[in-house]
């Protein structure tokens, strides 16, 4: 009898007060790219460390090709050849690429001096079968995050791994960086390696996985073999529910032109000039590759950083923002790419939080604090935008990702702003908060603010836009309005070609 | 407010413990003494907590202490200047020192311990070479003042039947606590100074001038360091150049993390402050009380502090499993 090269025959994993995984089964195919999806929260992430030997499993058995396997820790998973690779690299940037791959079981001789021949020797080989063509004693830091990852990659394999677990992978990576990995996980796969998948980006699932298994909630709530792979199953199977009114519109009636930048140089790119003009009640879509500028430009108009040349105009009035100050008293606020380092204060409570921009506009007569405005602002936020907190002194790195974007959604609504900029808005938030979100911005707009979002997905772009922006390489290369968004017309314009010949 | 808590106990315990040991050490004179001393480093305890909170240190208090014990005589009586200028004089300059470790920690990205530890030497030189070495002291002049500024207020009931009055130094300690603690919790300045230290990039993204704020405390750091250093001149009326204040920025810094200051910023008890100030004021007498011998001084303080930080941070960790225990309920 075949057996699976890894099995995981119902587990459950209990954490103090929930049941983190509920009789899960799953199993893994020599040389099979499994990807597994679900929302966060689905169970996924525990599953993995249970697999990499992190936790053990409270109930059922892992059986490694038909036999039950003991992986009680992080060496024993090595041992038998399961390797995670993280979210955030564990890498050391200050060493180079071998001693990377070699951290902590350096080769040694017998003064236990290090054998670097060796270390340069191995490295070389690894270094190959994940198509990175560097000398393996280049510092580490000279390597794009993409490229790193594909070191780490090859750390594992220098490990004799037989099972890749990546946690979603290209979160941080270009799409050239993305394509990159693509091809050497195909590779991997070629190489009989094993992988386990998990992504958010559905796009990539069905361009790489050869099978897919959703959880949802704990448990198993679905498989799908190649040929059933689509994004609206996938959906379905991870929501369980209906979610054709994800990027559900009311159409917006676009009036008064709220904000017009006319060539603006942000420093990073010193010789790009970029023009544009938002309307209020319109949403604008900037789409690009990671590093095409997008969040450069978003931090000069926020006055984060000084706007080399160009002007910026809020109705009418020229402005000069050097202090994220200016632009939020000018009605402009932004919501950051970086919700934890710069969004907000992550450990502190939702109430304080949300009253800390508008603290000096609301002050008692006695210039302290206005406690009531405070609690006021914290209650009208948690009703409004349906955040889900058990009251409004939770300290906020306990709520769910969605939850906290609504806080920082929720800190300047209350100010009443004219423009809103966001920057990847629903990144690493599950699709129910995704849909909240995409309504809420829909409702904004409906009600008069000007909204102009960075996304680097392309479905939300097309979903969400009223028109879109495209920016490569620091500078808007085109603007489609949304009768023509596209796949093809967003792409063409994000990888700096012209557009095709109807234009 | 656990930690509050938790040092308030401490606080007690050492004091029930030498009490109980030695009956003199609840004496009216050595409580004032405490009280004196506790008031006199408080002010420069209270001062470093604001520069704390932001996530940032000042190693040069116990410098600017001993150079405007330099400069107060030296202007007043060298110079002959009123002693309401000399003061007022003193104080900018302890202002202006502020303002500098600021500037060059916001606007030039310097490291705060490199600063102010730089000032530590610099103001410590400038203070030995004015006065060339030499003993500065008012001698027998202004009495007034001293007696104003250091001296001891009768109290209704305590003076009378104790022979117990109140040490003018904690007075001021504690109208400075209590501005201290309304500025920290109550105003937006406070708040904005608690946001930046947590987390510096969110509270800029929300709209907050953290740069103004965080000079804003290395100049309230500074001045009460001046401050307090006019009323050490005063107390003592005998300053050594090379030595008066030596070490004090540490008890201040000893006191601040004591009292619930994290050195990572963005925590922080003005109140806890004074406790931990008394506490290590306290260390220092029961030691003298309880015979032990003086070398041990600070071996007693430095394990106090260290035992205080290990039962903190266990009790962290603790309040931590908790919430998450809760949190996955």
């Amino acid at each position: 009898m075949n057996y699976p090269l890894l099995e995981v025959r119902i587990v459950t994993k209990y954490f103090p007060g929930v049941v983190a995984l509920k009789q899960v089964s799953l199993t893994l195919e020599e040389g099979e790219i499994l990807a597994l999806i679900g929302e966060n929260g689905a169970g996924k992430s525990t599953l993995m460390k249970i697999l990499a030997g992190i936790q053990q499993p409270d109930l059922g058995k892992i059986f490694w090709n038909g036999k039950e396997a003991n992986i009680d820790s992080v060496e024993a998973a090595m041992d038998f050849g399961i390797a995670l690779i993280h979210q955030e690299l564990n890498l050391a940037d200050n060493l180079d690429i071998g001693s990377n791959i070699f951290l902590g079981r350096e080769p040694r001789n017998k003064l236990g001096i290090i054998n670097r021949r060796k270390i340069h020797e191995e490295s070389l080989k690894v270094l190959e079968r994940v198509g990175l063509d560097f000398d393996p004693r280049t510092n580490l830091s000279r390597l794009s995050i993409g490229q790193q990852q594909l070191v780490e990659i090859a750390k594992a394999l220098s490990m004799n791994a037989k099972v890749l677990i990546m946690d979603e992978p290209t979160s941080s990576l270009s799409s050239k960086e993305t394509a990159r990995l693509f091809e050497v996980v195909k590779d991997l796969k070629e190489q009989g390696v094993s992988v386990i998948y998990i992504s958010h980006r559905l796009g990539e699932v069905k361009e790489l996985a050869d099978r897919v298994v959703v959880f949802r909630d704990g448990q198993n709530s679905g498989e799908l073999s190649k040929e059933e792979i689509t994004h609206e199953r996938m959906v379905q199977l991870m929501v369980g529910r209906d979610v054709s009114k994800l990027y559900e519109r009311t159409p917006h009636q676009p009036g008064d032109e709220v904000l017009k930048v006319t060539d603006l140089v942000s420093p990073v790119f010193p010789s790009e000039k970029n023009s544009f003009t938002i309307r209020a009640g319109e949403i604008v879509g900037m789409a690009g590759l990671v590093g095409a500028g997008r969040t450069e430009l978003l931090r000069v108009l926020f006055g984060i950083d000084d706007a080399i040349r160009g002007t910026i105009e809020i109705e009418g009035k020229l402005c000069e923002f050097h202090h994220p100050k200016d632009a939020i008293d000018a009605g402009m606020v932004l919501v950051p790419e970086d919700r934890k380092g710069q969004g907000l204060v992550i450990d502190w409570p939702l109430d304080m939080n949300g009253s800390l921009p508008g603290l000096d506009q609301h002050l008692t007569q006695k210039a302290l604090i206005d406690k009531k405005n405070e609690v006021q602002t914290a209650e009208t936020m948690i009703d409004n935008l349906n955040i889900k907190t058990p009251n409004r002194k939770q300290i906020l790195q306990f709520l769910s990702g969605g939850n906290q974007q609504k806080v920082v959604l929720g800190k300047w609504l209350a100010l009443g702003p004219k423009i809103l900029l966001l920057d990847e808005p629903t990144r690493g938030i599950d699709i129910g908060a995704k849909e909240e979100i995409y309504h809420l911005m829909d409702k904004l707009a409906a009600d008069g603010l000007a909204v102009l979002f960075v996304s680097s997905e392309l479905e939300e772009i097309m979903g969400v836009s009223d028109r879109a922006l495209v920016m490569h390489e620091g500078k808007i290369t085109g603007e489609l309005p949304r009768s023509e968004l596209s796949e093809e017309s967003i792409m063409q314009l994000a990888t700096g070609q012209e557009l095709a010949a109807a234009h | 407010m656990k930690k509050l808590l938790g040092i308030t106990g401490l606080f007690i315990v050492i004091f029930a413990f030498t009490a109980l040991q030695q009956e003199s050490f609840i004496s009216a004179r050595n409580i004032e003494n405490l009280l004196d001393r506790t008031g006199l480093l408080g002010i420069l305890g209270i001062g470093v907590a604001f520069v704390i909170i932001t996530g940032g240190i000042d190693l040069s208090i116990g410098s600017v202490v001993g150079l405007v014990g330099c400069l107060l005589p030296l202007f007043v009586v060298d110079k002959g200047m009123p002693v309401p200028v000399a003061i007022l004089l003193v104080m900018l300059i302890s202002a202006g020192i502020g303002l500098a470790h600021g500037l060059l920690i916001t606007k030039l990205k310097l490291q705060p311990f490199i600063v102010t530890l730089c000032g530590l030497l610099i103001y410590r030189g400038i203070g030995r070479f004015i006065t060339a070495d030499q003993t500065m002291t008012f001698g027998g002049q202004y009495k007034g003042l001293r007696e104003w500024a250091t001296g001891n207020i009768d109290l209704p009931v305590l003076t009378a039947s104790k022979g117990f009055s109140l040490p003018m130094p904690f007075l001021i300690l504690f109208v400075f606590m209590i501005i201290g603690s309304v500025f920290l919790n109550k105003t937006v300045w406070g708040r904005y100074l608690l946001a930046l230290g947590r987390n510096e990039q969110a509270a800029r993204y929300s709209g907050i001038k953290t740069e103004r704020l965080t000079i804003l405390a290395y100049v309230i750091c500074s001045t009460l360091a001046g401050f307090g250093g006019i009323l050490f001149m005063l107390d003592l009326n005998s300053v050594q150049p090379s030595s008066h204040g030596n070490f004090y920025e540490l008890y201040a810094i000893a006191a601040a993390v004591l009292g619930g200051c994290s050195l990572r910023g963005g925590e922080g008890s003005i109140i806890g402050v004074m406790i931990g100030m008394g506490i290590l004021q306290m260390l220092k007498s029961a030691s003298l009380f309880l015979e032990i011998p003086d070398q041990l001084e600070f071996t007693i303080i430095g394990t106090v502090i260290l035992l205080g930080a290990i039962a903190d941070e266990l009790g962290k960790r603790i309040v931590h499993r908790i919430r998450q225990a809760k949190q996955n309920s």
